[in-house]
């Protein structure tokens, strides 16, 4: 699936109000320009005196139509920077892809879009995207690559993730995500050898960092909810409450098996390359000593020690495997687990209510 | 519901009285602004002479409208809302231009035979003065196509203003589009509160007045509906309980505070429902059969299993959860393990 790539990323500069389609050659300095110097916007506030409920809404809207099953549906979030919050105050989806012409559709649709939404006072620059998830397995090589270039042109753009099954359980569950700076410089550098990562020291825990959300509404959207309240006559129906879990837990453990296959595959490789280095470097010293030997019996011989030949020539050292995807693997069987025990946390609670009320009975 | 069949046959002499009215007013009205024609430079003049009759009229017109709106039955389908699209309309009239006392935009959704389901919206820029409306048609064409890319399912069903009034604007509007659907709905939120509730209505247009003379147009209400899907009721629920504190929420609270939470709101049920009943034993309150019933449900749906049954199922329960926490523990210790090893 793959997810909107680098060279299809646009995003608009306010001063001119124009709308540029750019590739890895963006200029920072126009960008720098409107976005002015500060900080590296640290909370995300999906904000409203503009009204930002209507962006849960419109993204869970969005999964209920087009993203039945385990499709992902993404779209394009837009609002402002303002001193350390990004505030998020409007997003539109994109359409699912289709087999014909899906670069030149998505580049004119994004552009119509945000030019109309100008039109009606909408904030339009881009701020981040959002994707739905399946069962919280959302770390994946495109939704790095997305949010690396994503946060290259803008900096402090996000990945909102919406969990509909969870939420489907009782509660809304959006979370912010983006890149540590870390990450961004190894991805800047394309160095994904185990020495580079390594310097770096990034561990499967600091690639991404969670941005806490905060919803604001305005004092209109209140009267709004006031009225939806007395008119809307829909029972709560407490999902929250339900005791069967074992559905959605087999399919997360699922899910967390497959990954650890990978994982152990993606181990079993480093193990094998680990070992021909190692028996690479046995043979260069074996190969080295016979040298010294021989040459210390030619020169007894008094004949001429033998020509130093290229040692890393011969002994061409096996190539590194690439520890991107290992890191990936490990953050999203890290994602699963953290994912389960909160699962599984609830669900005692909601076991040991349960025991409470039949111990009433009995 | 109570409350509208005690007004019925109180109304109904009224309701007949102001038929009769509405009948002359909107004869008085066509002739004087023509409901269905702008204002010509012929009409001009007479504009002076009616400006009053005109301006009393409209205000009566819409008070029996209002009033209609309670006690009349509904002719013609259902409108079901999203809330998504009153959250729209609510942004796109926070977002208006200077000097714009109202917003208007298409709505998108699905037909049935019996009800209209609106799932979708996109605000229109327009212009409104006093003799006369310009809507950008071009734009909203474009934003439906862009629209239907993402969601082919939807069509347009009609239109939708914030404010209280049906003007005259709104009748060419709706002109408008009704060549875009056919037989489209004007939907109306009241952001003004005029009445201290944000009043959402919805009208269909039907023609009426004197045929072959001069013909107006009537807008009918109809029922709206509020529709939800489960996940967004999920949403707007949470965001119900942080109306409280009109700034903050957090999308996220913890895992077990969310059960809590949950807990809690049953546990506020349940007293509510005990204190009905200590008033019905202490005889301050009737007791009601039906509501008898549904208690005795309620109780009764407790499962009653035996207590070795019970406690072999909750401890086996209680023991796959352990298990399967135990080994997400033990992979996350694994793969922490892993990383520092091949760090090394």
């Amino acid at each position: 699936m793959a997810v909107l790539s680098t060279d299809r990323l646009i995003f608009s500069l306010s001063d001119n109000l124009e709308i540029e389609a750019c590739t890895y050659k963006y200029s920072p300095e126009s960008r720098l320009k409107h976005m002015g110097k500060h900080k590296p916007g640290i909370n995300i506030c999906l904000r409203s005196s503009d009204n930002q409920w209507s962006v849960v809404l419109k993204i869970i809207k969005h999964y209920q139509e087009e993203g039945q099953g385990s499709e992902v549906v993404q779209g394009v979030l837009l609002g402002l920077v303002v001193e350390d919050r990004l505030e998020i105050t409007n997003c539109f989806p994109f359409p699912q892809h289709t087999e014909d012409d899906v670069d030149f559709d998505e580049v004119q649709y994004q552009m119509e879009m945000m030019r109309s939404l100008r039109h009606v006072n909408i904030d339009h620059l881009h701020v981040g995207w959002y994707q739905s998830t399946y069962y919280g397995s959302f770390v994946s090589r495109a939704l790095l690559d997305s949010q690396f270039s994503y946060q290259h042109a803008i900096e402090e753009s996000v990945v909102l993730i919406y969990d509909p099954i969870k939420t489907a359980q009782g509660s809304l569950c959006l979370k912010a995500y983006r890149l540590t700076p870390k990450l961004m410089e190894i991805c800047k550098e394309k160095d994904f050898s185990p020495e580079g990562l390594k310097k770096a020291c990034i561990g499967y825990e600091h690639m991404f960092e969670e941005v806490p959300i905060v919803i604001k509404n305005s004092h209109l959207i209140n009267v709004l909810l006031l009225d939806l309240q007395e008119k809307s006559t829909v029972a709560d129906k407490h999902e929250l409450l339900n005791l069967s879990s074992s559905n959605h837990l087999e399919k997360s453990l699922q899910l967390l098996m497959d990954r650890m296959d990978d994982m152990s595959q993606d181990i079993g490789k480093y193990n094998t390359y680990c070992r021909n280095l190692s028996k690479q470097q046995q043979q260069k010293q074996q190969y080295l000593q016979r040298r010294q030997q021989e040459n210390a019996q030619r020169q007894s011989r008094g004949e001429p020690p033998l020509p130093e030949e290229d040692i890393s020539k011969m002994f061409k050292p096996p190539q590194a495997p690439a520890r991107m995807d290992t890191l990936l693997i490990a953050g999203q069987i890290n994602n699963y687990c953290q994912n389960i025990k909160e699962f599984t946390s609830q669900n005692l609670g909601k076991l040991f209510m349960a025991e409470a009320l039949q111990g009433h009975n009995s | 519901m109570l409350n509208h069949m005690i007004h019925v046959p109180v109304s109904i002499l009224c309701f007949t009285a102001n038929f009769l009215l509405i009948r002359e007013i909107h004869v008085a009205n066509v002739a004087s602004t023509g409901f269905c024609q702008p204002p010509t430079s012929a009409g001009g003049q007479q504009h002076e002479s009616h400006g009053d009759l005109r301006s009393l009229s409209s205000s009566l017109f819409i008070i029996i409208l209002h009033f209609l709106y309670e006690i009349m039955a509904v002719h013609g389908p259902v409108v079901k809302i999203h809330p998504v699209v009153l959250a729209s309309i609510v942004d796109s009239y926070e977002r208006r231009n200077e000097g714009a006392t109202r917003v208007i935009g298409t709505l998108l959704g699905t037909t049935d035979k019996h009800s209209v389901e609106v799932t979708n919206c996109f605000s229109v820029p327009h212009n409104e003065s006093e003799d006369e409306v310009a809507v950008d048609m071009e734009f909203a064409k474009n934003m439906y196509e862009l629209h239907k890319k993402v969601s082919p399912s939807e069509v347009i069903i009609g239109w939708y203003a914030t404010g209280y009034d049906i003007t005259e604007h709104s009748v060419l509007i709706h002109e408008y589009y009704s060549r875009e659907a056919p037989n489209p709905i004007h939907l109306t939120v009241d952001t003004a509160l005029q009445s201290n509730k944000m009043n959402i209505r919805a009208y269909v247009s039907s023609q009426m007045g004197v045929p072959g003379k001069t013909v107006g147009v009537m807008f009918t209400p109809l029922t709206v509906k509020y529709v939800y899907y489960d996940t967004e009721r999920i949403g707007v629920e949470l965001l119900q309980r942080t109306r409280a504190s009109p700034s903050r929420t957090n999308g996220l609270t913890t895992d077990l505070a969310q059960v809590a939470s949950a807990a809690g709101r049953v546990q506020e049920m349940l007293t509510t429902v005990l204190s009905y009943i200590e008033d019905i034993l202490s005889g301050k309150v009737m007791a009601d059969n039906s509501v008898g019933r549904f208690l005795m449900d309620l109780v009764n749906k407790v499962p009653k299993i035996t207590a070795e049954d019970f406690e072999s199922m909750l401890n086996s329960n209680i023991n796959d959860l352990l298990m399967v926490t135990y080994l997400a523990n033990l992979t996350q210790a694994q793969i922490a393990l892993n990383e520092k090893l091949v760090v090394l």
